[in-house]
């Protein structure tokens, strides 16, 4: 860096040199890395025999993150397009139970049901997107409208056609179905009963799975989060379409006069929310065999949140899919972790709110001196 | 003069209407700007300065009259046809988004790509590289290439829209009220580079209503006023009071003038 402060002119002596060691830390996810390692180093402290860290501990609290960094993905590329999604939990019910109705109601084939489901979605998604730069709503208002009408449609469907609220035996409509192991199955079960036959993780020690290992693979919805985590990351830092997103929610009008077709931006981010959404809810129905009314209630918060404290700005235009996912991270942690330490549940929610306190304190501090705002 | 030179004139309004509803915002607008010119347009508040330049860079289209770009007649549908033609616009307020890095805001709607594997990516090193590069020459030294716009001036951040502008191959490059917030060195700074621009033979069209800036680089100046052309003059041919007397519709600045002690 010498070399440039030689030839600054008069007018930078004013900019503080800055250490290349600190340029490398300043980064939109250092709040995400300081919470993960605090949230990690407590847990280790305070839970560690607890069985948090042998191997349904990890799969345990990896499986709950999973599923936050699923939605947060979705939610943080959105946000930093400059727009929100509060139908995101509306939309992991209404997803979950059409694939019901679709599959158990109507008999359909599984696959062709978790087709229909994703296309129907991907299409509320749009008409979202739609909606909101078309009339240039704020997107709090139209998306707590689709919150709404979601959520009644997903109540509504299954108490007309079935008289309940809860329709199940989709495991069976699912049993060697192609598409339903992508989203329901293991991954690296030959693995794990490696890893249990030379006593590397634990085993059954009775009964008639005597011998396999209690956990037997890795379920389909963390390596789906891996999947949209990577996806996310490059789409955001490494393509043109990344520049367009963070130029959309940078200043939309600055953006349009270079030529960026921001409204097409924003519109296919709430499409990627939304398909988000449907593949956090195609996983869980898979898992529990069952799609219910009340499914992904107030997983729009829990996706912001996490977003949040990941580093991202709220008005948009800056932030970090990599933070995102720590912050899905700190929130999976914490929440099962409270309970591998004994905490009273019902502390989870004082824990979360000061995470996500000194989260954002930490994270404006950090993105003031990055973007030199006032 | 270089307008001299190169008699064609690159582009040409010729009696631009534009309406708003019921409101005549131009009423038959003829401008020419020659390559290499820096070309004044001059006016008040809500002479129709804005809407011009618009129609100008294909945000409007105008209601009545034609836009010949280097003899031709051009339709832009929206900014980017404009910008395709070789017709930048930098806006005041708008030129750069703080929050993202100068090389990112430099690329912005142009992004240099490279292919890996049969899939497409920003080519971060060429866009880093350029970057670097093109602020140098228009003397602003950068910490490095991410370094967010955010963290410049009011002035180095029309210098680098300024600087993106031409780096795209801009042949007419309008300015909007580039030095109406910035300070008295920004300014300057400014100014300087609409000089170099305008030796690199691009046309330059520079709205302001400070009639000073306007002599300190124009070689022609039209005077809008409610939405007409009051008239182009060459340098050398009108001085800053008859400017400003054109630009507040002549009279009433008179009489202004008289109650402030001539200070306006």
């Amino acid at each position: 860096m010498s070399e440039t402060t030689q030839l600054k002119p008069a007018a930078d002596e004013r900019v503080k040199k800055m250490s290349s060691f600190r340029r490398a830390l300043i980064r939109p996810e250092l709040g995400g890395i300081c919470g993960t390692i605090a949230v990690f180093t407590f847990f280790v402290l305070f839970a560690f025999d607890s069985g948090m860290f042998n191997s349904q501990g990890v799969l345990n609290w990896s499986t709950v993150s999973a599923q936050f960094m699923i939605i947060a993905v979705g939610a943080c590329l959105l946000m930093i397009a400059g727009e929100f999604d509060l139908s995101v939990g509306s939309m992991i019910g209404f997803a979950g139970m059409m694939i019901a109705i679709f599959s158990v109601t109507l008999g359909w084939p599984i696959w062709v049901a978790i087709i229909v489901s994703f296309v129907l979605c991907v299409a509320i998604g749009a008409l979202n997107g739609f909606i909101v730069v078309r009339t240039g709503l704020p997107s709090f208002i139209v998306t707590l409208a689709t919150l709404f009408i979601l959520r009644g449609f997903t109540i509504y469907f299954p108490q007309t056609l079935e008289n309940k609220t809860i329709i199940g035996g989709i495991r069976d409509h699912a049993e060697g179905d192609w598409l339903a192991s992508v989203f329901g199955g293991k991954v690296l079960t030959g693995f794990f009963t490696w890893l249990g036959n030379n006593g590397l993780i634990s085993t059954f020690e009775r009964g008639t799975r005597q011998g396999d290992p209690v956990v037997d693979g890795i379920p389909m919805l963390i390596v789906w989060a891996i999947i949209l985590v990577i996806f996310g990351h490059i789409l955001l830092t490494k393509t043109k379409f990344g520049n367009w997103i963070f130029a959309s929610g940078g200043d939309a009008q600055a953006a349009r006069y270079v030529g960026v077709p921001v409204n097409r931006v924003k519109i296919l981010m709430f499409m990627f929310t939304a398909f988000c959404a449907t593949i956090f809810a195609t996983c869980q129905v898979m898992e529990f065999g069952s799609a219910g009314a009340d499914r992904g209630l107030l997983k729009e918060f829990e996706a912001i949140i996490a977003v949040v404290i990941g580093g991202a700005l709220l008005t948009g235009g800056y932030g970090s899919v990599l933070g995102a996912a720590l912050g899905a991270l700190i929130f999976g942690v914490v929440q099962q972790g409270l309970f591998f330490a004994g905490v009273e549940s019902s502390l989870f929610r004082v824990f979360l709110g000061v995470i996500l306190l000194l989260a954002v304190i930490l994270n404006t501090y950090i993105r003031r001196m990055i973007t030199g705002e006032r | 003069m270089t307008s001299q030179t190169t008699p064609a004139p690159i582009i040409q309004m010729q009696s631009i209407e534009k309406h708003f509803g019921s409101v005549i915002a131009l009423a038959g607008v003829s401008v020419d700007v020659y390559p290499g010119e820096c070309h004044c347009l001059l006016g008040d508040n809500g002479a129709g300065k804005s809407t011009f330049i618009k129609t100008m860079s294909g945000v409007h289209k105008p209601t009545k009259g034609e836009i010949l770009f280097e003899g031709e007649e051009m339709h832009f549908d929206d900014p980017r046809d404009a910008i395709t033609a070789g017709i930048a616009t930098v806006y005041q307020d708008l030129a750069m988004i703080p929050l993202m890095s100068v090389a990112r805001n430099f690329f912005m709607g142009n992004e240099p790509t490279k292919k890996i594997a049969g899939m497409t990516f920003f080519d971060r090193k060429v866009a880093d590289e350029v970057t670097m590069r093109e602020m140098k020459q228009m003397g602003i030294n950068l910490r490095g290439p991410d370094q967010a716009v955010g963290t410049l001036s009011g002035g180095e951040r029309q210098t680098v829209a300024i600087a993106r502008a031409v780096h795209f191959g801009a042949k007419v490059l309008i300015l909007d009220e580039p030095t109406s917030a910035l300070g008295v060195r920004q300014t300057a700074n400014v100014l300087a580079t609409i000089d170099k621009v305008r030796k690199q033979g691009i046309a330059v069209v520079f709205i302001t209503h400070n009639v000073r800036h306007a002599m300190a680089v124009g070689d022609r100046f039209t005077v809008l006023n409610r939405g007409k052309t009051l008239g182009t003059a060459k340098r050398g041919e009108i001085g800053p009071e008859e400017l400003q007397d054109l630009m507040a519709g002549g009279q009433e600045l008179v009489a202004l003038e008289g109650s402030l002690g001539g200070t306006v």
